[in-house]
């Protein structure tokens, strides 16, 4: 092989040391790929990564790609030093929606990676920030041919723009006994209701749901997307005492009492006298902690179900916020409590599309315009889960005070006459 | 080639993650009881009927070349069941239904040079964004920094040496699309944009630029007789909002564009309400091929946290325990004004008690 090579003194000392390094990667697609197009691409890529490493510039910009029928789901890419690096002057990436909590098998990944080393770079992430399978560098042109070849075997492009994103779900109900929800399920059911809003970016920023079974809310849900799904339970969390003796046989009273005990944030917990545990579940806030410690003695209850939070989001532009408790609790069992969680959803993405500026979070617009505005824009009512604690402003118009007690006391007694039913 | 003969998408969206599943989680789906770590980078799951799984955990590069997704295939096929799934965080996990198996996985994951742990109370993998490999507004290098810092923190990968886990993360702009975790390297430009006035008429939508600033420091200006934008620098915080949408404001530098360091974040809900990370360090130069200096910094506050923290305290637990001056003592970082907060809600952060540690 012929090809001369761009030199990488900076890249290749990351090629040194134990972690698995991925300018190795690229060097062997430059070296050892039998496609020609391949190793010149690589090369090119190479040279200039090692030039972005000198003068510490990225050499990118972005512009206007997408396939067929949609508007969005590709990242275009042409580099600002093509004369310099003329093989990857194109090097866009197509963002490709996987299964919920990415599960996969070795035949279906070989077949994607066989896909897109015919029609591009022959690299890939699994996954990037949003959540894609990331499919990393090639021409405007063959952009179509991968995503047409991919798209006949069961495989779309994910959100990019302004348009509903790509969601992301935790491990879940396959495999973990904390999960208290079908995330499948959920992430599918909203993800797939959007189709035209992922591919056809037409919102005022970004929109993203994301999915985790329990508290410990693994995706980061509360943080990272304008709509987390949790899953929860709210009768008694299941005890088994043989197993929490067995634990303080094992460990040690000092030390239950100490990691777990002592770190229930409710003082929710007592170890009695005969090592066994005593949960006082109506002070319980699910916190997690104490199942983490001890997932053989402790459980999650049976009546379970979600808590939808909104409008969490990163720092652009008014700074990092975490999602509102919106609904406390949903229960998701049949098909109409799935088609009132995706009616939630098309409320609030509606309300934004509507009422959001344009570049401005779901979050960020509920920043704006007060959490009750929103609330009453999208015909829910108000709830003290909603919130750390009441007002501490007086500087409140408060006029319809009693109109507004008497709705509160109405809704309690329709909620208990349901109960009674 | 003609409208005609394009092909119509098909838009299945998400697909089935079921069919991609491993049988004997199909088969226990909703169903299990409890899980045990029978060895670093190893899980076993139990299922109320009695099933087990077990999962092998392993580092790899995240931008994977073909010959690389190839090996993982060929491993998971000969030493696994062909069942995989990604993690988070980009770490590949194989799973297993057969314990025999666990071992020669190991070995075969080891033997090609995949770092087998992650799990439980260790520092598991990096999660980063694109930078210069391929965003178009990147500060820094994501995968670069990833692979220099991972090279240093292999050792508390592979073990649970830690008091909870470790999430570390990078964000190569401040946009911060990553950069959220127990410790986040993300990048601070310092200086404001350098403006290229020949081009903003032609290449930004100024109103959507001047809209885009948090701080309302851009406006429009005749510069030199063209149409084009200027910064009141003394009110930009240097924030790197505009160049998105307008590429000749210029917010990189080789020099001035640095690394912050904050620590605390934590998504879950465990113990204490989920936090948002803290700014703890700045200034750090942006050092290709190898960021010593943001790693050093890194590796202080781990060996800090390691030898401090008690058993399930995350680094927001710990430090809420001993107290932001003590933070910065043990880990001898200096406090700055820079740490206190004059963003809005600032005054929630404040200290308006005498609760003060002596």
């Amino acid at each position: 092989m012929a090809d001369k090579h761009h030199e990488t003194p900076m890249l290749d000392e990351l090629e040194k040391g134990p972690w698995p390094s991925f300018v190795s990667g690229i060097k062997r697609l430059r070296d050892n790929h039998e496609d020609e197009r391949i190793r010149k691409v690589a090369n090119s890529l190479l040279g200039q990564l090692e030039h972005s490493y000198e003068t510490r510039k990225g050499y990118w910009k972005g512009g206007t790609v997408s396939v067929f029928g949609y508007g969005g789901g590709i990242i275009p890419r042409f580099s600002e030093v093509a004369d310099a690096f003329p093989e990857s002057k194109e090097f866009h990436t197509l963002r490709v929606q996987p299964p919920p909590a990415n599960y996969y098998t070795t035949d279906m990944l070989r077949k994607l990676g066989d896909s897109w080393e015919k029609w591009g770079s022959g690299l890939q992430t699994f996954h990037g920030q949003t959540g894609n399978i990331m499919f990393i560098g090639t021409t405007t042109e063959n952009t179509q041919h991968f995503f047409d070849e991919i798209n006949d075997y069961g495989w779309d492009l994910g959100g990019a723009g302004p348009c509903v994103r790509t969601a992301m779900s935790c491990v879940g109900s396959a495999r973990c006994e904390m999960s208290c929800a079908n995330e499948h399920a959920i992430h599918r059911h909203l993800v797939n209701n959007f189709t035209d809003d992922v591919h056809r970016p037409a919102l005022p920023y970004k929109f993203k749901f994301k999915v985790s079974g329990c508290p410990n809310d693994c995706q980061n849900s509360i943080e990272r997307s304008d709509f987390a799904v949790i899953g929860t339970w709210r009768d008694d969390m299941k005890v088994d005492q043989d197993e929490v003796k067995a634990y303080v046989a094992k460990k040690g009273r000092e030390y239950i009492i100490e990691n777990v005990v002592n770190r229930c944030p409710t003082a929710a917990l007592c170890l009695n006298d005969d090592d066994t545990l005593t949960v006082n579940n109506k002070d319980c806030v699910r916190c997690m902690h104490c199942l983490n410690v001890m997932p053989k003695a402790l459980s999650p209850g049976d009546d379970r179900g979600v808590t939808i939070l909104i409008g969490g989001k990163r720092t652009l532009k008014i700074g990092d916020l975490m999602g509102t408790v919106v609904v406390p609790f949903k229960k998701l069992e049949t098909e109409e409590d799935y088609e009132s969680l995706v009616e939630l959803a098309e409320e609030i993405i509606d309300f934004w599309a509507e009422n959001g500026l344009e570049h401005e979070r779901c979050g960020e617009m509920i920043e704006r315009i007060g959490l009750v505005n929103f609330l009453e824009g999208i015909g829910v009512e108000v709830d003290p889960h909603m919130v750390n604690n009441p007002r501490q402003s007086s500087y409140v118009r408060m006029d319809g005070w009693d109109e507004e007690a008497e709705k509160w006391f109405q809704r309690k007694a329709e909620e208990k006459a349901a109960a009674g039913a | 080639m003609a409208m005609a003969d394009m092909r119509e998408p098909i838009e299945s969206g998400c697909p089935d993650g079921f069919q991609y599943m491993h049988p004997v989680m199909r088969k226990n789906f909703g169903q299990w009881k409890y899980h045990d770590d029978p060895q670093p980078g190893v899980l076993r799951h139990v299922a109320h009927s009695g099933d087990e799984i077990y999962t092998v955990k392993a580092g790899t590069q995240r931008i994977l070349d073909i010959f690389t997704l190839r090996k993982l295939c060929e491993i998971g096929d000969e030493y696994a069941d062909g069942y995989i799934r990604f993690t988070i965080r980009s770490n590949i996990e194989f799973i297993v239904a057969d314990e025999a198996k666990v071992q020669p996985l190991i070995d075969a994951l080891t033997e090609a040079g995949f770092v087998v742990g992650g799990t439980k109370n260790s520092v598991t993998s990096l999660s980063h964004t694109q930078g210069w490999l391929h965003c178009d507004i990147p500060g820094t290098d994501a995968s670069g920094v990833v692979k220099s810092m991972m090279d240093e923190l292999i050792d508390e990968f592979k073990a649970w040496n830690m008091p909870n886990r470790v999430h570390i993360t990078t964000s190569c702009c401040q946009i911060n699309c990553g950069g959220q975790g127990d410790i986040a390297i993300n990048v601070q430009h310092t200086k404001p944009p350098k403006i290229n006035h020949d081009l903003v008429s032609n290449v930004c939508e100024r109103p959507s630029v001047v809209a885009r600033c948090p701080v309302a420091a851009i406006r429009p200006a005749l510069v030199d007789g063209k149409p084009s934008l200027e910064v009141d620098e003394k009110k930009c915080i240097c924030c790197g909002a505009c160049f998105p949408p307008c590429p000749p404001m210029q917010i990189n530098d080789a020099e001035h564009t640095k690394l912050s360091i904050w620590v605390g974040g934590n998504h879950s809900n465990a113990r204490g309400k989920p936090t948002f990370q803290k700014l703890v360090a700045s200034g750090i130069p942006n050092n290709p091929p190898r960021w010593p200096e943001a790693t050093a910094i890194v590796k202080n506050i781990l060996k800090t946290y390691k030898e401090d923290a008690k058993d399930w305290e995350r680094i927001n637990d710990w430090i809420e325990r001993i107290g932001w001056p003590r933070f910065f003592e043990k880990t001898g970082l200096p406090f700055t004004k820079f740490h206190i907060d004059n963003w809005r809600g600032a005054r929630a952060s404040l200290n308006a008690s005498t609760h003060i540690r002596f």
